[in-house]
């Protein structure tokens, strides 16, 4: 039995340690040493490096723009992917392929995407900027990526637009494991659709909703490829997320004990957040799982 | 259950951490498994360059083939990449203590700092005639007086402009003084035309204007002694900043320009310039050959291309001859087999640099070769940097990446109009401070 379970969990546990644990410890290491990228670890500066990182107003402000895309995108894609959610899950003429096309944006590649959008809102060429103008509008002078006020909200806009699939699939996920009967017990009592849907369909799709929620938040801390593609950070470190600026910081200008630093940091604020997401919102839905366990 | 729960979550969380610590080897080997001395007078050399495409990618096998053919026994073994693919790579080579034989090096700190971790071979004996051909062009390749790469391409940064567009507008003179080109650039605009594009998303487009204008009020004294001290305190960078600070506030620039790359597609400075949609654009003496890249004839602007260098400013210190450029040279790891050395010479040698000048893959440095540089717009750019007291390398590649990105960063906040003259300098001051 036990050589079982080694024999099981050898793989999974070696590629674990080799890509989890040790990267950790390494950057762990080099947070603590002044390092240009080659050469050997001789420059030990302590806690140095955290302190620069702290004390910096760009790295503080990219922390702001990552709690600022955790909550809007919980925001924005819950009731959004909820409602889409609702209205898919009825029987209706071209179900299958509304379907497919909330979930087309997930399914594409990020890097892919990003392009596309960053094509799409160039300044005065762009569709974007063509389609406001054909209506009599025009578009910020700097561009929607390029204006430091606009640029976050623009990057969230294209989150939306890529994430909201998945919201989407999952609801719609849940939605299956939702007993036809309940509602049509609730219809013979004389509930409205709407009635049904608030009362008794979103709060037995909860479990589904907090572990999405879960996945998106952690998304948004580790937020890298979007950011990097449509803004690179800027303009003016609008749009710089922790992720950007340790990549900034390491293989951009070489001060990869900087960079070590505030991948700890980063580390440190997702693993807590997680803990705490788990010790106060999901814990219901495990404890309810867990008793279904014993029993 | 809730165990693996746990190292589930601390595994979500930890994604990030590899981002950074994929840099992984701190320990510089120099185990270079590249061939080097083999028994037998026979080695494999590995050579990496950036002329990745069309007849600059053939012309440098040929070259190869050509070293093979004369020194019996030796293999080059040649790797043409992107350039960015290049400098990542090259990155990576250097941490995990396995850099090609032959490489790409841009001077500076950067250089300085490759010394420092011992990669680099000195060259300065073994290379020695080569050297003394390429006369000043070495000054910005050298640490403590000794030579460690040899350039081949060295440029000067001025102003490509579209000589129609001026036309159109009446201006029949390029400017020579930065009142003439206030007045080039209010009779653009009065003609319904964008007046320069800058890529300032990707910064260092930005910071250019910046170091042109520190090129001309400081004094050569004032640029080196900040090279080798790290000292910004002369006011001088200031009034480089105000300098800068007066151009933005012109608004000479294309639409949405701190969002606009440099050099990646249609849309980005060099693109715009390519495709008519700008006058000018202050860039780098590569801008030709990435606007063939950006047109779909492949031509770029083609005969309507013009070159003007910086124009001059009233006052400062600075000599107005001076020049802001900067070029790529051949190095040799330290640990590659001698072959490599004699083959960075060739590389410099009269008949391939004749080559390359004929293609237009470059501006070359071996005098010889001045000559076959054929496009007319480069050959006034090559008048420019003959004729220059001295060429400044780009402050950026100059002060290293970790000052210097300080830099960048603080003047493109220039150009949003988020740092003032004095900002830009206490960020770069702050950030050599860093340096220790």
């Amino acid at each position: 039995m036990a050589l079982e379970v080694i024999g099981f969990t050898a793989p999974a546990l070696a590629l674990f340690l080799l890509f989890v644990v040790w990267p950790i410890l390494r950057a762990v290491q080099f947070s603590v040493y002044r390092w240009k990228g080659f050469g050997p670890l001789v420059d030990f500066v302590g806690l140095q490096n955290y302190l620069a990182v702290l004390r910096n107003e760009v790295f503080t402000d990219a922390l702001m723009h990552n709690l600022i895309i955790v909550v809007l995108s919980i925001v924005v894609q819950l009731p959004l992917g909820l409602a889409i959610a609702l209205l898919l899950n009825r029987r209706m003429r071209g179900q299958g392929m509304l379907r497919t096309i909330i979930f087309v944006p997930y399914v594409l590649a990020e890097v892919i995407a990003g392009v596309v959008w960053f094509q799409l809102l160039q300044p005065q060429y762009g569709v974007v900027d063509n389609l406001t103008e054909a209506v009599g509008l025009s578009g910020p002078e700097q561009g929607w990526l390029g204006t430091p006020g606009l640029a976050l909200y623009t990057v969230l806009a294209v989150l939306t637009w890529k994430y909201l699939g998945l919201a989407v699939l999952l609801f719609l996920a849940g939605l299956q494991g939702v007993p036809e009967e309940l509602s049509e017990a609730a219809q013979i009592d004389g509930a409205s659709w709407w009635q049904t849907q608030r009362r008794i369909t979103i709060p037995l799709l909860g479990p589904t909703i907090r572990m999405w929620a879960f996945l998106s938040m952690i998304g948004s801390l580790q937020l890298f490829d979007m950011v990097w593609i449509l803004t690179g950070g800027g303009p003016a470190n609008a749009t710089t997320t922790m992720a950007t600026f340790l990549v900034n910081e390491g293989t951009k200008r070489q001060n990869y004990g900087i960079a070590a630093a505030a991948s700890v940091v980063l580390f440190v604020v997702a693993l807590v957040l997680a803990l705490l997401y788990q010790r106060f919102i999901l814990s219901r839905d495990n404890d309810a799982s867990d008793a279904r366990e014993v029993r | 259950m809730k165990n693996t729960r746990t190292l589930s979550l601390v595994a979500t969380g930890s994604l990030a951490l590899t981002l950074a610590a994929c840099g992984g080897g701190g320990d510089t080997g120099g185990g270079s498994d590249s061939g080097g001395e083999a028994a037998g007078g026979a080695s494999t050399l590995t050579w990496w360059h950036n002329s990745n495409t069309g007849e600059g990618k053939d012309y440098y096998d040929q070259v190869a083939r050509d070293f093979e053919a004369a020194n019996e026994g030796v293999t080059v073994e040649v790797s043409a990449m992107q350039h960015e693919d290049m400098l990542t790579k090259l990155d990576a080579a250097f941490q995990a203590g396995d850099a090609p034989d032959v490489y790409m090096e841009r001077g500076g700190g950067e250089l300085a700092d490759h010394v420092e971790a011992g990669l680099t071979k000195d060259l300065s004996d073994e290379a020695g005639e080569t050297i003394e051909k390429l006369g000043g062009n070495v000054a910005g390749f050298q640490v403590d007086g000794q030579t460690y790469a040899l350039p081949f391409s060295m440029g000067v940064v001025g102003f490509w402009y579209n000589t129609e567009k001026f036309e159109e507008a009446g201006i029949t003179e390029a400017p020579e003084t930065w009142a003439q080109m206030y007045d080039a650039i209010d009779t653009l605009k009065q003609a319904g035309i964008d007046p320069i594009s800058v890529g300032a998303g990707d910064k260092w487009p930005a910071a250019h204007y910046w170091y042109q204008f520190a090129l001309r009020s400081c004094s050569q004294e004032v640029l080196e002694g900040a090279v080798t001290s790290l000292d910004f305190s002369d006011p001088c960078f200031v009034e480089a900043g105000e300098a800068t600070q007066q151009l933005v506030d012109a608004e000479p620039f294309n639409r949405g320009f701190l969002s606009t790359p440099a050099q990646t597609g249609p849309t980005s400075a060099s693109g715009l310039l390519a495709t008519g949609k700008v006058a000018m654009e202050m860039q780098g003496h590569w801008e030709p050959g990435v606007m063939q890249g950006l047109t779909e004839d492949g031509e770029g602007l083609g005969d309507k291309l013009g070159w003007f260098p910086f124009p001059a400013m009233d006052g400062g210190a600075g000599d107005p001859a001076a020049q802001l450029g900067g070029g790529d040279a051949w190095a040799v790891s330290a640990d590659a087999p001698d072959a490599a050395v004699d083959f960075a010479e060739y590389l410099l040698s009269d008949e391939v640099q004749k080559g390359f000048a004929e293609l237009d893959m470059g501006l070359p440095t071996n005098p010889t070769a001045s000559e076959f540089v054929g496009d007319p717009a480069l050959g006034s750019l090559l008048e420019v940097r003959d004729g220059a007291p001295y060429v400044q390398l780009y402050f950026d590649t100059a002060f290293g990446q970790s000052v210097g990105g300080a830099m960048n960063d603080a003047i493109a906040l220039m150009f949003a109009d988020q740092a003032s003259p004095q900002e830009i300098v206490d960020a770069t001051q702050q950030a050599a401070d860093a340096e220790g």
